[in-house]
């Protein structure tokens, strides 16, 4: 059939994004605790703990260093699990795609909503952790405001790159490959929790191309109130994660189920 | 292909790879449903039905052949024909975090249906699926037959045409089938059109006006079931059981029948006069014996054969 059309996008992934909003709404009280605490944890042990055995990097201390990395981190992990595990769950256990594909959607629209829910889901973790940071005096500056525009681009690359292993999966077992092979290695190289400096030159070159160095670079000087020295690289190396992975997953997902 | 069809197919073909070998699950099906009838779709597991019913839904394309649902074409334009259809998957797919009513809303969105709209229709959706004090209840709380009532409810929502039904009463006790075939006669009456697929010949015969039996992707035989078993087949059968039945299958059996059946320590015996059949029996020992009008099952067994399908 189509299975290597571009998607296409319209207005019907509406309806679906707002099954899932209302499904997180009866869980939402939960959810946001979680959301606030996690990282107000994080922050607090790692940043002064941590914080006080180390000198300031690039001229700041260490807990806005590490805040203002780790926000894109958490925005890669709730993005992730939101389009990896419950994506999974309503694809393949609870089979609500089954059900969507019978009323009349497509499933383009189905993956389009299932990528900008898990966003939407990772938004609401990123705005706790702005808070966060907020109270804890990290990332007061009008900067602060384009950071919520690229969180969410964050959000959509690493929804897609998700729904790519989603579409490949057998079982919730194959998510732990991604998480601990893809994504903790991704971590330690893109300057979340220390400069990409500290890795061998090769490695750094390497490191450049990963969508979370890429957003770390973004992030990082904004939050602290500064400008980033190449964003027209890094998001153009966001975009290309995007776009290339949102249609990867688009073929990979009709082949698994248009068959 | 006449006007008055609301699905029709001609000329399907499908065939899967699985990995080396190709194997054709579709092999040149054609048919047609008339506006207003219950049409039956039958088959062994694997036949392909679901496959068919996949296929007229536009889930998933054929590699040959013609398909037309409510008057668009499919799968080019099955979302536009889906507007009007209503489906009730073989397995349950509600959604386990909504209620009952929540359940019914949420589905209706996907059709572009208002919320205030759904909400007036709801009453009576949740009252023809005898589900009203149920309506806030969550899904895990339900019995087998409730969700399934429910899944019937939740393939109304959009007021179809046409209604697929895959095996909707498999795994219910006799009496969620009975009332769940009282629905779908009540949505008939309605007329609505629906297209089921089942493997319980009883439930065949009584909802279907004609039906099909398919087996291997190929159509095997069609019509109404009363002519079908008048076609294909005897109009009494006698099963004979017993110690000596099959020792008694071979020689007497085989004299006074048209055609015999033998299934493990049963014997079935066809023939559209059954006198000379009866008197022998009632002389023998060591059988017991049943007779009946020949059935669907019957009819079924004869054209798809008794060895097990996986």
């Amino acid at each position: 059939m189509t299975t290597y059309a571009l998607p296409k996008f319209s207005l019907r992934f509406y309806p679906i994004w707002q099954r899932n909003f209302l499904v997180w709404k009866k869980l939402a009280v939960a959810s946001v605790l979680g959301n606030i605490a996690e990282p107000l944890i994080t922050l607090v042990a790692f940043g002064y703990g941590l914080g006080r055995l180390l000198p300031q990097i690039d001229g700041v201390p260490y807990i806005q260093y590490l805040a203002s990395g780790s926000i894109c981190m958490s925005i890669m992990m709730a993005s992730s699990f939101e389009a990896l595990y419950s994506a999974f769950s309503r694809m393949h256990v609870q089979k609500t795609w089954d059900a969507l594909l019978n009323a009349p959607l497509a499933l383009d629209d189905v993956i389009f909503a299932e990528m900008l829910w898990a966003a939407t889901k990772a938004m609401f973790s990123g705005i706790a952790i702005l808070g966060v940071m907020f109270m804890l005096g990290i990332g007061l500056h009008p900067h602060t405001l384009l950071v919520l525009p690229l969180l969410f681009l964050i959000g959509i690359t690493f929804a897609s790159l998700g729904l790519v292993v989603n579409a490949l999966a057998k079982g919730y077992d194959f998510f732990t490959y991604y998480f601990t092979l893809v994504q903790t290695p991704m971590i330690f190289m893109s300057g979340v929790y220390y400069p990409m400096e500290q890795l061998p030159p090769w490695l750094q070159t390497f490191s450049h191309f990963l969508p979370l160095s890429a957003a770390v670079r973004l992030a990082r000087p904004l939050i602290l109130g500064n400008w980033p020295s190449t964003p027209l690289f890094s998001i153009f190396i966001l975009v290309v994660y995007c776009v290339g992975g949102f249609y990867v997953a688009t073929i990979l997902t009709r082949r698994r189920l248009l068959k | 292909m006449s006007e008055s069809s609301i699905l029709s197919a001609a000329n399907l073909r499908k065939s899967y790879r699985q990995g080396d070998a190709e194997s054709l699950v579709i092999d040149g099906l054609s048919f047609a449903l008339r506006r207003g009838e219950c049409y039956g779709l039958l088959g062994p597991n694997g036949a392909g039905k679901t496959t068919t019913l996949r296929l007229c839904l536009g889930l998933t394309a054929p590699d040959h052949g013609e398909i037309i649902l409510a008057g668009h074409p499919i799968p080019m334009d099955a979302r536009a024909a889906r507007v009007r259809v209503g489906v009730v998957p073989q397995g349950d797919n509600l959604d386990p975090d909504f209620t009952v009513a929540e359940n019914l809303l949420v589905f209706g969105r996907y059709f572009g249906i208002k919320d205030a709209e759904s909400k007036a229709r709801i009453p009576s959706l949740l009252e023809f699926s005898n589900l009203t004090a149920k309506k806030d209840a969550r899904i895990g709380e339900l019995s087998g037959g409730m969700r399934r009532r429910l899944t019937l409810a939740r393939a109304l929502v959009n007021d179809p045409d046409l209604i697929f039904m895959d095996e909707p009463t498999t795994g219910l006790d006799p009496q969620a089938r009975h009332m769940i075939w009282e629905r779908l006669k009540t949505l008939l009456s309605q007329g609505k059109t629906i297209f089921l697929t089942t493997h319980f010949m009883d439930e065949a015969e009584r909802l279907c006006d004609r039906l099909a039996v398919i087996d291997h992707g190929k159509m095997i035989a069609e019509g109404t079931p009363r002519d079908l078993i008048g076609q294909h087949i005897e109009a009494e059968v006698v099963e004979v059981y017993g110690e000596n039945a099959r020792a008694w299958g071979e020689v007497e059996g085989r004299k006074n029948s048209a055609r015999i059946e033998v299934s493990g320590e049963t014997v079935f015996c066809y023939t559209d006069d059954s006198k000379s059949l009866l008197d022998v029996l009632h002389t023998t020992q060591g059988v017991r014996y049943l007779h009946r009008p020949a059935n669907l099952e019957d009819l079924f067994l004869k054209l798809t054969g008794r060895e097990m399908r996986d």
